[in-house]
């Protein structure tokens, strides 16, 4: 049995890094992201944990995350569920309170935000001892897949409007997939009041303003392949109110 | 300071500037061609700026990567792992 760590390759530092997976009706790509996050610690060889936050799925999201908690272990994969549908910037929350690690990547379950770059977080991080490490689709080798004309024009005028307002220094502000010092993040959850869409946007925003610094790697954004996306319809409004607000407020 | 203050402020100090020059405020008896470049470049400036923005959007429009490889990518790692989770245990 003590012999499987000598299969890793051993990190000399003491870093762990929890991994906050809220899922919403995810059943088909939680047990996809959950073993594409493992091969890619494995083979990277960082400490880490999976903590997975089920909103009381409909579709049985949990049955499943239940039953890779029994292939992978308890010590890997987390199960913060809670009872009802209570919005993302509060799973961050519940999330943060049960992670182990020093450090924490946020993402979504829903695969487009691939595993692979987690390593390049991690560098990156080391790197610079950056406060966050945000994957930017807008940089570098960026960018997205599955996205129409109209879609990319409006993502790109979005951030260009952003960028001019409220002058960020950083370029992706509406991705999610981060990687915190666990204080870091602890102290901008406190100080974030916005909901959904927006919150992501606050965070870099407010870590701005506090002086944390930032580091950037590009990722490929691929858009989910199964379930749908839970925010959509009006998010162009939502975001146009957010950044207003941040305009005004920060 | 918020952002918005911030520009409160800049847009003040620029007009401000800009009506010193155009009505020669301070009676500093100023050229003619000084109020005569002044008084248009309010508009100069919104649409350089217009313009400034709509070839920068244009332009990252037209380079915004689409990740063909990524895609596939995980479309292979996505049968890889059905199949070693299903020998796992894994029932859906
Ligand atoms: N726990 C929890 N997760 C959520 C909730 N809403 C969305 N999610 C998850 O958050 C991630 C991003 O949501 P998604 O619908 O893909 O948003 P989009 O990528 O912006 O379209 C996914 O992993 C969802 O399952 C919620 O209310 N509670
Ligand atoms: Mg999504």
């Amino acid at each position: 049995m003590a012999s499987r760590k000598t299969s890793q390759r051993s990190q000399p530092d003491g870093d762990k890094y929890s991994v906050l997976l809220p899922t919403y009706n995810e059943r088909e790509n939680l047990p996809l992201i959950v073993w594409l996050l493992v091969k890619y610690f494995g083979e990277s060889g960082y400490k880490y944990e999976i903590i997975v936050i089920d909103d009381g799925s409909p579709d049985g999201t949990l049955e499943v995350a239940e039953q890779l908690q029994q292939i992978y272990g308890e010590d890997k994969i987390l199960l913060r569920p809670r009872a009802k549908k209570l919005g993302l910037g509060t799973a961050y929350i519940h999330g943060i309170k049960h992670a182990t690690g020093n450090f924490i990547i946020i993402m979504d379950a829903d695969l487009s935000h691939h595993p692979k770059f987690i390593p390049e977080f991690i560098e990156k991080q080391k790197e610079g001892n950056y406060d966050l490490v945000s994957g930017t689709r807008y940089r570098g080798n960026g960018g997205v897949y599955g996205w129409d004309l109209r879609r990319k024009i409006i993502s790109r005028g979005a951030n260009f409007v952003t960028q001019v307002l409220l002058r960020p220094g950083a370029s992706d502000l509406t991705g999610s997939f981060r990687l915190y010092k666990k204080e870091v993040l602890e102290s901008l959850v406190e100080q974030c009041v916005s909901k959904g869409y927006v919150f992501q946007m606050e965070m870099i925003v407010r870590a701005r303003q506090l002086n944390f610094t930032i580091g950037e790697v590009p990722i490929s954004f691929v858009d989910r392949v199964y379930g749908e996306s839970k925010l959509g319809g009006n998010e162009i409004v939502s975001f146009l109110k957010g950044l207003l607000t941040l305009f005004a407020t920060t | 300071m918020t952002k918005l203050l911030e520009w409160v402020g800049g847009v003040l100090v620029l007009g401000a500037a800009w009506a010193l020059v155009t009505f020669d405020l301070l009676d500093l008896s100023l050229p003619q061609t000084y109020k005569e470049v002044a008084w248009p470049m309010p508009l100069y400036l919104l649409v350089t700026f217009g313009c400034y923005s709509l070839a920068t959007v244009g332009y990252r429009v037209a380079t915004f990567n689409d990740c063909e490889e990524a895609a596939k990518e995980l479309q292979e790692q996505i049968k890889e792992a059905k199949e070693d989770l299903r020998k796992k245990g894994l029932k859906i």
